[in-house]
């Protein structure tokens, strides 16, 4: 028996539970410029839409759903940004992060180096997931954080018309924005599970965030075809609009609900795909 | 306990196979590597020492065939066996905007058996033995093929290891990086490691291996102590003389073969002939001896004793 192995029966080691992968994962993903730029798109959205609101003349046509409601209330700005970028910005960095997840590695090769230390198949598609999900959350919150800095600096705060037409005060809107911000990074994770399943089957990250971009436009073009409308409550992207919902007084739950429960089974189901996949592949990269 | 001890050798496979979708990369290997060896598993490009390596890394499953680690078997999926191994596969590869140093925080936080209290020692540390610490703070797409081999050399080293693979260690290093890394691994196998070293040039691993594996078109076809690998060779016996065809043939009176005169020397191969036997016929015969040898064969001698061909690559 070797020294070493001498010191190891002694000291036998044990695996640690602690935060330092994810926190590593994280300083990757918001270390990286590109992503950083992509996130700097994604807010300068509402600061051009508050300012071409506030420049414009007022009642001027009907614009984005919420655009008209935010020269009575500045919080507005968050909620039409959050509509504006809901279609292609924000699916468009989830795919990118997601796509880059396990791809990325590979193409690097470092895929094989996290392997052998062993970080575990099943851990490292844990980490990333969660990655992906803190760089929803942070994606999602960032716009609207920054929709609402603009909103109520060019058009104050104040009480607040909600959808239905009843009032409510600035505290409870904020509380809505927040649940909506929510609701819709649950949405945006759940894309997310599926770009982690096409990242475990391609060693080309960019390949594998165009592939889950496409996904996300066919879902879209699916749900506005009407004659098929028995496949549309399946399609994720189909719930994402309900956020709006959360405008209502009172809430209309039902099709939160639904978008909440789907987007759940995407996220299981796609997250059990990609560990089947890497689970069993050869990493040959 | 003895036998305890043996079967739990760092390294033993059992009909080792891995078949890619046209050939067969690796065919029924017996790996087996003892504890303490330095291991130099050799065979040209494409021979399938990569493809066995990634295989005992649990990073592709065999077609066929069994591999256990330390006398835990690779197959059981439990992969926890691999903290007590350290490896270089197929090259560097790490995040090009990160450092040197930030890439190895990255594997070093990966890692669930470390403790991230010695971290920052430990990767300096790593850095050091691999003459790196100068650099560790350059982004890693600013280093040199040579250093950033170096760089993949430190983090099979960040942890203490009882086995470290290395897959062509010294590819990319300039000579004196080459002697550096033949020293380091040394160390490491004085140190109690386990190494297994993985290259396609013979001469560069022939001084430090205690052991060799030689590898051929997927095969292993030979496994043994370096001396008893070498000694299972022909060996050329050469006679320095100025009068070489009358050596010539006193040589080929006893018996030797392939018997080749150069001026001022004559070699040639010992077969069944007993070397005691040599001088005094050629003294008998009246043949000046200025200088007698028997040459050890190079590892090259015996790759080509061995597979009757040469040291290229096979498809
Ligand atoms: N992922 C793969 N797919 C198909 N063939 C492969 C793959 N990896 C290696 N091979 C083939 O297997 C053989 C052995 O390769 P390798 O193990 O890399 O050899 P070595 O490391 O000894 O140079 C080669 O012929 C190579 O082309
Ligand atoms: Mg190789």
């Amino acid at each position: 028996m070797s020294a070493a192995e001498l010191l190891l029966v002694k000291n036998p080691p044990r695996a640690r539970v602690s935060t330092r992968f994810l926190r590593s994962e994280l300083k990757i993903i918001f270390g990286r410029r590109r992503n950083l730029a992509g996130m700097g798109v994604l807010a300068v959205v509402p600061v051009i839409l508050a300012v071409a609101v506030r420049v414009s003349a007022p009642g001027q046509g009907d614009g984005p759903p919420f655009v008209s409601a935010i020269t009575g209330n500045g919080l507005f700005v968050a909620f039409a940004a959050l509509a504006l970028e809901l279609p292609l910005f924000l699916p468009l960095a989830v795919s990118a992060i997601s796509g880059d997840a396990v791809a990325g590695e590979a193409n690097l090769g470092t895929l094989r180096y996290l392997l052998a230390i062993p970080a575990g198949r099943t851990r490292l598609l844990v980490i990333k997931y969660a990655a992906i999900v803190i760089f929803a959350l942070a994606a999602t919150f960032l716009v609207a954080i920054v929709g609402v800095i603009m909103g109520l600096a060019l058009f104050g705060g104040g009480d607040m018309t909600l959808l239905s037409g009843t009032q409510t005060s600035m505290a409870d809107g904020m509380w809505r924005l927040a649940l909506s911000s929510l609701y819709l990074a649950a949405q945006f994770s759940a894309l997310g599970a599926i770009g982690l399943f096409v990242s475990t089957l391609t060693e080309q990250p960019i390949g594998a965030t165009i592939a889950i971009v496409l996904v996300n436009v066919f879902m879209f073009i699916l749900d506005s075809i009407s004659q098929l409308a028995w496949l549309h409550p399946w399609l994720l992207t189909h719930w994402w609009t309900a956020f709006a919902d959360l405008l209502r007084d009172p809430i209309a739950t039902e099709s939160i609900k639904r978008g909440l429960i789907t987007a759940l089974v995407y996220a299981s189901v796609f997250w059990l795909a990609a560990w089947a996949r890497l689970s069993t592949k050869d990493i040959s990269s | 306990m003895t036998s305890a001890i043996a079967d739990s050798a760092p390294v033993l496979t059992s009909g080792l196979t891995k078949r890619f979708r046209r050939q067969i990369a690796v065919d029924r290997i017996d790996l087996e590597v003892p504890d303490g060896a330095v291991y130099g598993f050799l065979g040209p490009n494409g021979s399938g020492k990569t493809t066995t390596i990634r295989m005992l890394l649990g990073l592709i499953s065999p077609t066929a065939g069994e591999i256990s680690l330390f006398g835990s078997s690779l197959r059981a999926g439990a992969p926890a066996v691999l903290r007590r191994v350290g490896s270089l596969v197929e090259g560097p590869a790490f995040h090009p905007y990160l450092s040197g140093r930030a890439n190895l925080a990255r594997l070093d936080a990966a890692d669930r058996y470390s403790n991230p209290r010695d971290s920052r020692s430990r990767i300096d540390s790593a850095l050091d033995r691999v003459g790196l610490l100068a650099a560790a703070e350059k982004r890693y797409r600013a280093y040199s093929l040579g250093m950033r081999q170096r760089l993949a050399i430190a983090n099979a080293l960040l942890m203490p290891r009882d086995l470290l693979v290395l897959d062509e260690p010294t590819n990319g290093l300039d000579p004196q990086g080459t002697r550096e890394v033949r020293h380091l691994i040394t160390e490491l196998a004085r140190a109690g490691a386990t190494v297994l070293v993985s290259s396609h040039l013979l001469a560069e691993v022939e001084q430090i291996c205690s052991h060799v594996g030689v590898m051929y078109e997927g095969r292993l076809v030979a496994q043994a102590p370096l001396s008893e690998l070498r000694s299972s060779t022909v060996q050329t016996v050469r006679v320095d003389t100025d009068r070489s065809e009358e050596a010539a043939q006193v040589l080929a009176e006893l018996g030797l073969s392939d018997i080749a005169i150069s001026p001022g020397y004559v070699t040639a191969t010992l077969g069944e002939v007993a070397v005691e036997k040599i001088m005094p016929n050629l003294v008998n015969a009246d043949v000046p001896v200025l200088g007698f040898a028997v040459l050890q064969p190079s590892l090259e001698d015996v790759f080509v004793f061995l597979t009757g061909e040469g040291f290229d690559v096979s498809g």
